[in-house]
């Protein structure tokens, strides 16, 4: 039963049962991820790019490098754009059209994370300040929808990131002129979003398509390098208490590090 | 007269089967005297009839089949089925009433809700109507409790096997009921989760390795090796 989008009541029984005993229906322990699998500069055209599958979920990330106007009130900064895409192809559910508000949470959800912990070094993609820096956008692309597409993206993101050279430049008489040759993107936090459903009382990391359908509500929390929290965010109608919000906490902390090491090799 | 696959051959669309005398069977057509699959699959020949058995397809009703359906909507006198077909079928209150059907003293979602699973039988479809469902018979009705596993509908006569063997086996080494809709839908109850993890295993491996030969023997010893860890 493919073509619908609600699940079986028998099913969604199930599910709970099998967790609130420790287990998930696709034989994970309750604080499993999926298998990862990251590929890097997978765009020739692209600045930088990456593809992660976290099981049957797949993300694609393309980052371009522009020369635009800062913001007024940060003059001297670069600028860093996230948008995300839910294309037809990935899930029965997705139309096409504009961004609808899944998109939006998606992509934003990314977003705080890149900004909030402050992993691009903004200064230095400022050219000439209050007029020139460079604008990061950063395009997230779903191929695939099997649940958790946050943790996929901000995978995918940072590791899209990690990957992305600026080309060379020189300013004479304030006109900007491009030299051969590429440096690094200047990239010094490395955030992680985990993501949890709250299913009966009880959470599982890393939803898959069917736990995500059943969920009563969602809660991400994006971690930085030293351990921190950097971002949350809360989807569905459901709600947690709060010893569950600081047991979860400290379950991100450890996933994070784990994922860590897969998308930041050396 | 001449075929040009190798029994149980992998073919893909537009590959030349056979030019002759043959008939053209399921998942081919005839163009001259010359067979063309038409998707992806194992081609097979069976007297002089040419046909491909589909990897993967979706399921196209056919009158008789026992399915299970989920209820996706409940009208004033019937209930609209997902039974994982191109089309939505529809079971009617009267065939589920002992009485005749009066919309002030019968509530339907007192019967069957949105998101019920109901094992039916098809009574009725062809072209021109969307398939019409049946619970009056015994074992028919709403699916209360046990696992549902997906599977695509073409390996469903694999998972039953010849004359029933192979679903009569793992009935046997998982000590668990399998009813077998004819959607692709299978429903499995058993006495523990572990038998009835095991009986998913068994299906998961078949509907992988269908079209391979001897799977019964491999299906039973991994139940079995299974079982002793």
């Amino acid at each position: 039963m493919t073509s619908s989008i609600t699940v079986a009541r028998v099913k969604q029984k199930r599910i709970a049962e099998l967790i609130s005993h420790g287990k998930r229906l696709d034989e994970r322990g309750l604080n499993d991820f999926r298998e990862v699998q990251l590929e890097v500069g997978v765009i020739e055209r692209a600045e930088g790019s990456a593809r992660v599958r976290l099981g049957k979920t797949e993300v694609m990330v393309g980052i371009k490098i522009e020369i635009g106007e800062p913001f007024s009130d940060v003059p001297n900064q670069g600028v860093l754009t996230v948008n995300a895409e839910l294309v037809p192809l990935a899930s029965p559910k997705f139309e096409p059209g504009p961004p609808n508000e899944n998109a939006i949470e998606l992509a934003r959800v990314v977003d705080r994370g890149i900004r909030e912990s402050k992993a691009i070094s903004t200064e230095k993609l400022c050219i000439i300040p209050g007029k020139k820096v460079f604008i990061v956008f950063v395009d997230l692309w779903v191929l695939n929808h099997d649940g958790n597409l946050i943790d996929a993206s901000a995978m995918a993101a940072l590791a899209a990131l990690l990957n992305t050279k600026i080309f060379n430049y020189e300013i004479k008489d304030d006109e900007i002129k491009i030299k051969p040759g590429y440096t690094q993107l200047p990239i010094v936090d490395h955030p992680i979003a985990v993501t949890f459903a709250k299913i009966d009382d009880n959470f599982v990391v890393d939803p898959w398509l069917v736990e995500e359908q059943v969920m009563d509500a969602r809660f991400t929390i994006t971690i930085d390098k030293d351990g921190k929290i950097c971002a949350l965010q809360k989807g569905g109608y459901g709600y947690f208490s709060m010893e569950k919000i600081l047991e979860a906490a400290k379950i991100a902390q450890q996933k994070a590090e784990e994922l860590r090491k897969i998308v930041v090799k050396g | 007269m001449t075929t040009y696959f190798e029994k149980r051959q992998l073919v893909t669309p537009g590959d030349l089967l056979a030019e002759g005398k043959y008939r053209a069977g399921e998942n081919t057509y005839k163009d001259d005297d010359k067979i063309y699959a038409t998707r992806i699959g194992i081609a097979n020949l069976e007297d002089t009839t040419i046909y491909v058995v589909a990897l993967k397809a979706f399921y196209v009703p056919s009158v008789g089949d026992m399915v299970i359906g989920k209820i996706v909507e409940v009208g004033i006198s019937i209930w609209i089925v997902d039974i994982n077909a191109p089309y939505l079928a529809v079971l009617r209150a009267s065939d589920v009433l002992d009485r005749p059907f009066n919309p002030r003293r019968d509530a339907l979602p007192a019967i069957f809700d949105v998101n019920d699973l109901i094992i039916a039988k098809l009574v009725a479809y062809d072209r021109t109507h969307d398939p019409v469902l049946t619970v009056r018979e015994p074992d028919l009705g709403k699916i209360t409790r046990g696992q549902i596993v997906e599977v695509t509908p073409t390996k469903i006569p694999r998972i039953i096997g010849r004359k029933g063997s192979m679903i009569s086996m793992i009935k046997k080494e998982t000590k668990c009921q399998i009813t077998i809709g004819q959607n692709g839908v299978i429903l499995i109850s058993g006495k523990t989760p572990e038998d009835e993890r095991l009986a998913v295993m068994a299906i998961r491996k078949i509907e992988q390795e269908s079209h391979t030969s001897g799977l019964t023997d491999r299906v039973t010893e991994m139940i079995r090796k299974e079982k002793e860890v």
